[in-house]
Order: structure tokens, then C-alpha cells, then sequence
């Protein structure tokens, strides 16, 4: 059965999953309708610097934010500098490790959205009087609904699966940086197969699941604009 | 043609340059026509704000562009109706229409809701989605869209381009019932010289970016320096009154300042009926022909005439005020003594119905 310590890890990951998401999607969203919409030359560079993460091995990730967030590093100094604790080892540098490891997986299906609305909705709107931020809300968020489904999904449970990252910058702490995947690791290191079945079940259901409910959605929608 | 709308634009694009200057009237229907590649498009959506060109745009007193000022789009009260289909899927039909509704000014809001889906025959299409629409619903509920913004101006770039043979039937007389009924001017992109026959009371004519005359309709067709005139299909639009239906000819009267032209039909109704009459159906004779299976021949004036290639004349005639062409070879212009001045009788072979 499941330990007190494997609640916690559960409890852990699906808080880190969940404050990410939505993190990412504040982020997101600005970052995808600019580069659905840019000509700026910048546009190139931003979109490789988001697709990184997708090919980078997640432990050449964690070792640079490992560095950064230390101490030592420019953003540990800067922490100190505020009065504040460095963030390695701390379940705030695993947020900031998980944003930037789920980064792509956010991003691309908001800039997806937007591009596929096109520019003809939100002139239309123009003419009929609507102001920029109003065609924003009124039109181009409403369009670009499927886009919300996919990027919130998508990035919750890859949030969910992440190892690598966690494992250089987290380390194993029960309770503060102790996420699932670690845990099934520990359990397979020791020895505890049915331990280690249990949360790989229990984690290969959820993402299943996630990603299902992603598909019925999307297919339930587009059924209903038809 | 008074002139409430004054639009002078310049705006270059990659191989493109856009340079119109026209003055629209404050009412009726102003068809912009010319060839694709003309223009007309790129003149509607800058007269929107949509393209940034340099230049003056006012309308119904209010400046939307000069040199210090460029309002941007959703501060120019145009209602804009795109060739495209435009109507936001999100939404259904009534929420639509109220996208406009809802953010026109409220003082100025002189088009009632439901005085425009009446118009438009809306009624049982509000709860629909745009998905599940006709063509020609779709069409009809983006112009109500459009006129329940309340605009100053309504700008249509060509509604009936993608529709088939039916809907394009069933639209038509929408767009006659908006130039009728509603007190908007209306700028009309077409290329298709039927529909600009049928609706239009001035003309624009637009080639290669470049505004080649301006004027009401008949004026700008029976021009002999503009490229209309020596079409093949060549000819005036005639406005006339219909009289009382002949039940047993199966012909309908239609009355002109000079006399009577006989369609063949009854007409659907309406105080008023178009006609068009090509150059190439309008023959001449001296006198009063009685020996002719034609009905159509009446007094006519000639104003002017233009040699057409080794053998043809064209002639522009006065028909009761009127201006008509008709097309002769140069033989007969010689043998009938045709130069400005001379009283003649023109013979009409065809009169195309062009509805009311």
C-alpha cells in the first residue's frame, strides 16, 4: 500500500504540476500571441530558446539552473541580496526548473492557437469597433479555446514526468523537493518493486487520462462548431 | 452628387501602388468597378483603416485621416463586409450581430436590431451557428453585422462573388432593399458588369490602382474616352416607370420621358424599373419605321459620334434626356448623314430587365 512518505510525494508533484500550468499559461499566452503575430527578426531566436527544452537532456538543464540558483550563482546571489535563501534544493527552484522544462509544451500550442485564427477575425472585430485588448477578449481567446485545452494539459503532465531536472536541482528531499518520479526511483534502487508498480500506475493513469480527456475535448469541440 | 464622402489616398505596396481620389455621394449605392488586380479591395479596406495610406479620408463631416490624424479602425464608424466569410464561428448569429450592436455609440445608433434582421430576414437564423449556414445566410447576417454598427458609410467588396447562381438570386434583392430603404451611402466593389448595371447609382471606375472617372452611372458608361464605351457589351442604363401589365401580349409598358419600351413579362412590382440597353441592339432610321417587327422605336438626338475600328461608328444619342449608344457601321452613318444635331429614330432590338 501506500506509504505516508508516497503521499507526499504524490501530493507534492501534483502541486508543482498544477502551480507551473499555470504559471506557464500566464507566460504563454503574452509569449505565444507574440510570436503567432511578429515580424521582428527576434522571432527566430525566441523560438529556438522555447523549442530548447524539448531536445536538451533535462540534466544539461538542471546543471545550469543548478549553477544559477546556487549560492554562487547569479540568481542565488540575487536572493541573498533581497534578504532571501538560495533557491536550489527548495520546492520554489523546482517551479522555476519545471517552467522552463514544460516551456515548449505550453507555449506551441498557444502560438498554434493564435496563428490558425489569422488575422481576418480580429479585423473584422476593428470594424465593428472593438479596441485591441477587447478583440483579444472577445475574440481571439474565445478562438483559441482548443489551444487552452492542449497547452494545459499538455503541460501538467509533462510536468508530472519530470526527472531529470528535479534530480540535479531538487535532490531528494521528502516533503520540500521529493516528487513521484524520484520516489519510483528510490523504490526501484531498494528494491520495492510493488512500491515502485504502484506510482508508475498510478502516474501512467493519470497522464493517460489527462491526455484522453485533451482528445475528447478537442474532438467535442470541434463537433459542436460543425 | 454632393459630396459628403471625400477620400484622397496614396499607398504603395511591393509592385503596387494604390492612387485614388474620388468624391462619393451621401446616398444610394457608388459602385467601385474594375478588373482583379484593380485595387478596389486594397481602396476598401484603407477607406476602413485596416491599410495604413497617406492621405485624406472624411466622412459625413468627421475626419478619419489626414495628414496630423489616422484613426484607427475600430475608431472609424465603416461598416466593412469582407468578400470573405467573416462572421466569428465562437458565436451564433444573434451574438453576432450584437458585436457591432453593442459597441456603437448609443446616440448614434439609428439602425434598430430588429428593424435589420426584418430587413434581412434573420429571424430564423439567430440561434444558429455561422457553421450551419448558407452562403447566402452567412452573407446576409455579416451586411446585418455590419449596418448595426451603425457606420457612416457601409463598405460591401463584391457579396456576391462567392455565392452560386441561386443564392446569388436570393441576396440580390437584399442589397436592392438596403440602397431603398436605408438612408446609408454605400461603396459597392464588383467586377461583374451585370450587378454594377443593377445596382449602382454612381459609378468609380478603377484600373491598375488608378481612378479612371467618377460619375453617375449612365455618365460614366456612355463616356467615348474611357474603355466601357467600346466593349463588346457596351451600352446605358435606363431608369423608367412600369405601367399596367398587358395580360394578353404578355407585356409589360415601361414609361420614358421619350416614349414606351415593351419588356416581355410581368414585373415582381415596384414604382420604379432598371433597363439596360447594349449599343449593339440599337439601330437607326430616319423616319418612324411602321413595317417592323420591332416594338421599341423612339425619337432620338444625336450628341456625338466616334469612328471604331476601319468599319464601325459608335453614336451617343439623346433619348428624351436620356443618354444612349448604339453601334452602326460607317456605311450607314454616311448614308443616314448621322453628325451632332440630327433628329433620328432609334430602333431597340433588346431591353434587359435589370429589376426594380
Amino acid at each position: 500500500m501506500l506509504t505516508g512518505d508516497d503521499f507526499t510525494a504524490l501530493w507534492l508533484t501534483l502541486r508543482l504540476a498544477l502551480i507551473t500550468t499555470l504559471i506557464l499559461l500566464l507566460i504563454g499566452t503574452p509569449l505565444g500571441w507574440w510570436l503567432a503575430r511578429t515580424r521582428s527578426p527576434a522571432r527566430a531566436v525566441v523560438d529556438a530558446i522555447v523549442t530548447l527544452p524539448l531536445i536538451l537532456p533535462p540534466t544539461v538543464l538542471g546543471f545550469y539552473l543548478l549553477i544559477a540558483l546556487g549560492p554562487r550563482g547569479p540568481i542565488g546571489k540575487l536572493m541573498l541580496a533581497i534578504g532571501g535563501q538560495p533557491l536550489a534544493f527548495t520546492f520554489a527552484g523546482l517551479v522555476i526548473g519545471s517552467i522552463i522544462y514544460s516551456l515548449p509544451f505550453v507555449v506551441r500550442p498557444l502560438q498554434d492557437a493564435f496563428s490558425n485564427i489569422g488575422r481576418r477575425p480580429l479585423e473584422v472585430a476593428a470594424t465593428l469597433g472593438a479596441s485591441p485588448a477587447d478583440r483579444f477578449l472577445t475574440v481571439a481567446l474565445p478562438l483559441a479555446r482548443p489551444g487552452y485545452i492542449t497547452a494545459t494539459v499538455l503541460g501538467f503532465a509533462h510536468t508530472l514526468g519530470e526527472f531529470g531536472v528535479v534530480l540535479m536541482i531538487g535532490g531528494n528531499i521528502p516533503g520540500a523537493t521529493q516528487v513521484l518520479s524520484i520516489s519510483i526511483y528510490d523504490h526501484v534502487e531498494t528494491l520495492q518493486y510493488g512500491r515502485a508498480h504502484l506510482l508508475s500506475g498510478i502516474l501512467l493513469g493519470i497522464s493517460f487520462l489527462l491526455l484522453l480527456s485533451v482528445y475528447a475535448l478537442n474532438r467535442h469541440l470541434r463537433v459542436v462548431k460543425a | 452628387m454632393s459630396a459628403a464622402i471625400s477620400i484622397k489616398l496614396k499607398l504603395t505596396r511591393p509592385g503596387f501602388t494604390l492612387s485614388a481620389e474620388m468624391d462619393i455621394a451621401d446616398s444610394g449605392i457608388t459602385a467601385v468597378f474594375g478588373p482583379s488586380g484593380a485595387g478596389k479591395t486594397t481602396l476598401l479596406r484603407a477607406i476602413a483603416g485596416l491599410e495604413h495610406g497617406t492621405g485624406s479620408i472624411s466622412v459625413a463631416g468627421e475626419r478619419w485621416q489626414d495628414e496630423h490624424v489616422f484613426l484607427p479602425a475600430y475608431q472609424r464608424s465603416a461598416g466593412y463586409v469582407m468578400q470573405e466569410s467573416s462572421l466569428f464561428d465562437h458565436l451564433n448569429v444573434r451574438e453576432n450581430l450584437e458585436y457591432g450592436y453593442k459597441r456603437a455609440k448609443a446616440p448614434h445608433r439609428l439602425i434598430e436590431f430588429s428593424a435589420v434582421v426584418e430587413l434581412l430576414a434573420l429571424q430564423n437564423l439567430l440561434d444558429r451557428r455561422p457553421a450551419r449556414l448558407s452562403g447566402g445566410e452567412q452573407k446576409r447576417t455579416a451586411i446585418g453585422r455590419a449596418l448595426l454598427r451603425n457606420p457612416s458609410l457601409l463598405l460591401l467588396d463584391e457579396p456576391l462573388a462567392s455565392l452560386d447562381t441561386r443564392h446569388k438570386r436570393e441576396l440580390m434583392p437584399f442589397l436592392e432593399r438596403l440602397k431603398n430603404e436605408l438612408n446609408v451611402p454605400i461603396l459597392y466593389v464588383s467586377h461583374l458588369p451585370d450587378e454594377v448595371a443593377r445596382l449602382a447609382d454612381n459609378l468609380v471606375l478603377m484600373d491598375r490602382g488608378n481612378v479612371l472617372a467618377t460619375g453617375p452611372i449612365n455618365e460614366v458608361l456612355t463616356r467615348f474616352d474611357l474603355p466601357v464605351a467600346h466593349d463588346v457589351d457596351a451600352g446605358a442604363v435606363v431608369n423608367t416607370s412600369p405601367g399596367e401589365y398587358d395580360a394578353q401580349n404578355d407585356l409589360t409598358p415601361l414609361q420614358i420621358e421619350a416614349g414606351t419600351l415593351w419588356v416581355t413579362g410581368r414585373l415582381a412590382g415596384g414604382s420604379s424599373a432598371r433597363v439596360r440597353i447594349l449599343a449593339r441592339d440599337v439601330s437607326l432610321t430616319l423616319e418612324k419605321q411602321s413595317g417592323t417587327s420591332i416594338l421599341n422605336i423612339v425619337p432620338v438626338t444625336v450628341i456625338e459620334t466616334s469612328a471604331e475600328g476601319t468599319a464601325g461608328m459608335l453614336v451617343k444619342l439623346d433619348m428624351g434626356g436620356t443618354t444612349i449608344l448604339a453601334r452602326v457601321t460607317k456605311k450607314s452613318a454616311s448614308a443616314l448623314e448621322i453628325r451632332p444635331g440630327k433628329s433620328l429614330y432609334a430602333q431597340i432590338k433588346a431591353v434587359a430587365l435589370l429589376g426594380p
